[in-house]
C-alpha cells in the first residue's frame, strides 16, 4: 500500500466513526421511545433499551382510554382528501405553465411564486371567517377543502417536472387530434409519475403532522378531533405516565415511517427536485 | 424562464386552459391575495368575530408595538431564528459534506439523518420533552452516572437551547438531502485538477465546493428563514405552561392566542401583517445578497 491509500483508508474510518457517533445521537430518541413503549409503568425510568418484562399493557390502555384509533382515522380520513385535491390541482396547473402557451403566463406564475413568502398564519383569519359564515367551523372541510386550489410548492414541484418532458411528445399527440385535456390526462400524468408520488408523499405528511390548524377549525371533542391534537391533549392529561404517552407516539409516528420505508426514493428525489433545480 | 414555446390553444381548448387554471385562480384570487388583503384590512379594525368590526385606525399596530408580550415575542423569534438559521445550516451541510462519498452502508446513515424528517412535530416534541425532563429524563440521567447535577433543561436558562437544539435536530434531514443534491452537481475533475495544483482539502473546499454549491446554500437559508419565523408546533409542546401559556412566546404563538384565544382579531391580524413585513424585508435583502453571492453557471 502506498502512503495515499493508507490517507485515504484512515480518513474513511474517521469518517465511519463520526457518522456514527451523529447516526446513534439522531436514533437514540427513537429507540428509547420504542423501548419505553413496550416497558410496565414501574421500568418507566430504567435506563436500559430492551424492556423486562416486555408488556402490550400500554398499547391495550391506549385503545380503552381515548378513542385512539377514531382520531387515527380522522388524520388519515384528512389527509387522503388533503392529498387528492393537492396532487390533481396542482398537476392541472403546473401542465397549463409548463406545456401550454397563453397570454399572462410569467406574470401568472410570478404571482404564484410570490404567495410562497406568504406566512400561512396572515391568511388563518380571513379563512376562518369564512368557514364561519359558511357554518364549517367544527367540521373537516377547513382542513381539506383549501388543498383543492392548487399551492405554490406543488405546482413549482410538478412544473419543474413536467419542463423536463420533451415537448415534441405533446406536438405530435396535437398532429394526431388529442385534445389538451387529453394531453395532460394520458401523456404528461403517468409520464410524471415519480414527481406526483414525491408531492402526494409530503402532502400527506404535511396534513397528518399538522397541529395548529385542527386545534383551531376541529371541536375539542376526543371523537373527532386527528391523532396530533388527541397526542398534545393526551401529553397534559397523562403527565408523567411516559410508557403510554410513548405507546401512543410510536403508533402515531408508524404510518409515515412506514410510507417513507416504502416511498424513500420519492421523498428524497422531491426534496432534490425543489431545492436545486430552478 | 421560457417566454415563448409550448401548445397554443385552439378554439375549444381555451375552455381546458381556463378549467386547468381555475383551481390555481381560485387559489391565487381567495387563498392567496384575498386574504392578505383582508388581513391588511382587519388589522385597521377592533373586532371579535361576532360584534361587527369597529374601524381602529394604526391603533392596533401601536398596540403591538407598545405591548411588552409582543415585544418578548418579536425578541423571542430574532433570538430563535439568530441560532437555529446558522445551526440548522451548519448541521446539515456538515452531514452532507460527510456522506458526499462511495462508502458502505451510506443510505443506512441517511435514512438515520431523515427520520426526524418524516416525525410530527408533537411526537418530536413529547420525546424531548422526556428527554429533557428535569427529574429522570434521559440526559439528566446520563449526567448523574458521571456524578454531576441534573440540569433544570427547559428552565429560564437553557430553555431557548433546549428548544433550538429539538428543532435542528428536526430539520437536518431535509437540509442534507438538498446540500446532497447540490453537492452531486460538483464536476469530480475540478477537485481532480485542483489536487494537481497542489491545492489541499480545505482550500478545495473554500474555492470549489462553497461556490459552487452556493445555490443550495441560498435556497436552504431562505427556506430556514422563513421556517424560523414561522416556528410554532416544536417550541409550544416544549414550552406550553399550565395556564396555557408559553415559557418562550413567539410571533406565531403570539398570534394565535390574541385570535383564537381573545378573539382579538384586530391585534391578531396586525401581528400576522408584521410578521409578513418582517419576512418580505428579509427576503428583499437576501435577493440582494444572491446578486453578489451566489454563483450560477
Amino acid at each position: 500500500m502506498n502512503r495515499s491509500t493508507v490517507r485515504r483508508r484512515l480518513l474513511d474510518s474517521v469518517i465511519y466513526l463520526v457518522l456514527t457517533v451523529l447516526a446513534v445521537i439522531m436514533v437514540t430518541p427513537f429507540a428509547w421511545m420504542v423501548a419505553t413503549s413496550f416497558k410496565t409503568p414501574a421500568d418507566q425510568y430504567t435506563r436500559s433499551l430492551i424492556p423486562d418484562p416486555i408488556t402490550l399493557q400500554n398499547y391495550q390502555q391506549l385503545g380503552q382510554k381515548i378513542p385512539f384509533a377514531r382520531q387515527m382515522w380522522n388524520s388519515f380520513r384528512i389527509a387522503v382528501l388533503v392529498t387528492i385535491g393537492q396532487v390533481l390541482t396542482c398537476a392541472m396547473g403546473a401542465f397549463a405553465f409548463a406545456v401550454v402557451r397563453f397570454k399572462g403566463r410569467n406574470l401568472l406564475f410570478i404571482l404564484l411564486l410570490i404567495t410562497f413568502m406568504i406566512p400561512s398564519h396572515v391568511t388563518l383569519i380571513p379563512n376562518f371567517y369564512i368557514f364561519k359564515l359558511l357554518h364549517l367551523i367544527g367540521t373537516s372541510v377547513p382542513l381539506w377543502l383549501p388543498a383543492f386550489w392548487g399551492g405554490a410548492f406543488g405546482t413549482f414541484l410538478l412544473r419543474q417536472y413536467f419542463l423536463t418532458i420533451p415537448c415534441d411528445l405533446a406536438e405530435s399527440a396535437r398532429m394526431d387530434g388529442a385534445s389538451l385535456f387529453r394531453i395532460f390526462w394520458s401523456i404528461y400524468l403517468p409520464l410524471a409519475r415519480p414527481a406526483l408520488a414525491a408531492l402526494a408523499v409530503f402532502t400527506f405528511m404535511g396534513s397528518w403532522n399538522d397541529l395548529l390548524h385542527p386545534l383551531i377549525y376541529l371541536p375539542t371533542d376526543l371523537q373527532r378531533t386527528t391523532i396530533q391534537v388527541g397526542l398534545s391533549l393526551f401529553q397534559s392529561q397523562y403527565s408523567g405516565k411516559w410508557t403510554i404517552m410513548m405507546a401512543g407516539t410510536v403508533a402515531s409516528v408508524m404510518p409515515m415511517i412506514l410510507i417513507f420505508f416504502v416511498a424513500q426514493k420519492q421523498f428524497i428525489e422531491g426534496i432534490a427536485l425543489t431545492g436545486v433545480k430552478r | 424562464m421560457q417566454e415563448t414555446g409550448g401548445l397554443k390553444p385552439l378554439g375549444a381548448e381555451r375552455f381546458w386552459l381556463f378549467l386547468l387554471l381555475l383551481p390555481t385562480l381560485v387559489g391565487l384570487l381567495f387563498g392567496a391575495f384575498g386574504s392578505v388583503l383582508a388581513t391588511l384590512v382587519i388589522s385597521l379594525t377592533r373586532w371579535d368575530l361576532v360584534t361587527p368590526p369597529v374601524w381602529n385606525g394604526i391603533q392596533n399596530y401601536v398596540a403591538a408595538f407598545r405591548s411588552p408580550a409582543f415585544l418578548k415575542a418579536l425578541q423571542n423569534t430574532v433570538i430563535f431564528s439568530g441560532l437555529y438559521v446558522p445551526g440548522t445550516i451548519i448541521a446539515s451541510l456538515g452531514v452532507a459534506l460527510l456522506l458526499n462519498r462511495k462508502l458502505r452502508g451510506i443510505s443506512l446513515f441517511r435514512t438515520a439523518f431523515f427520520l426526524p424528517s418524516v416525525t410530527s412535530a408533537v411526537a418530536v416534541s413529547l420525546i424531548f420533552s422526556w428527554l429533557y425532563a428535569k427529574d429522570n429524563g434521559l440526559l439528566n440521567v446520563l449526567l448523574a452516572s458521571v456524578g454531576l447535577e441534573p440540569v433544570n433543561w427547559l428552565g429560564t436558562k437553557t430553555v431557548m437551547f433546549a428548544v433550538v437544539i429539538a428543532n435542528i435536530w428536526g430539520a437536518v434531514g431535509e437540509g442534507m438531502i438538498v446540500f446532497l443534491a447540490g453537492l452531486q452537481t460538483v464536476p469530480r475533475d475540478y477537485y481532480e485538477a485542483a489536487a494537481v495544483d497542489g491545492a489541499g482539502s480545505w482550500t478545495r473546499f473554500v474555492h470549489i465546493t462553497l461556490p459552487l454549491i452556493s445555490p443550495s446554500i441560498f435556497f436552504q437559508v431562505l427556506i430556514a428563514t422563513i421556517n424560523a419565523f414561522q416556528a410554532f408546533e416544536y417550541i409550544y409542546m416544549l414550552t406550553r405552561m399550565g395556564n396555557g401559556e408559553s415559557r418562550i412566546p413567539v410571533v406565531v404563538f403570539s398570534i394565535y392566542r390574541n385570535g383564537f384565544f381573545w378573539w382579538n382579531m384586530g391585534g391578531a391580524s396586525a401581528q400576522a401583517v408584521i410578521l409578513a413585513a418582517i419576512i418580505v424585508i428579509l427576503m428583499g435583502v437576501y435577493l440582494w445578497a444572491e446578486r453578489r453571492w451566489v454563483v450560477y453557471e
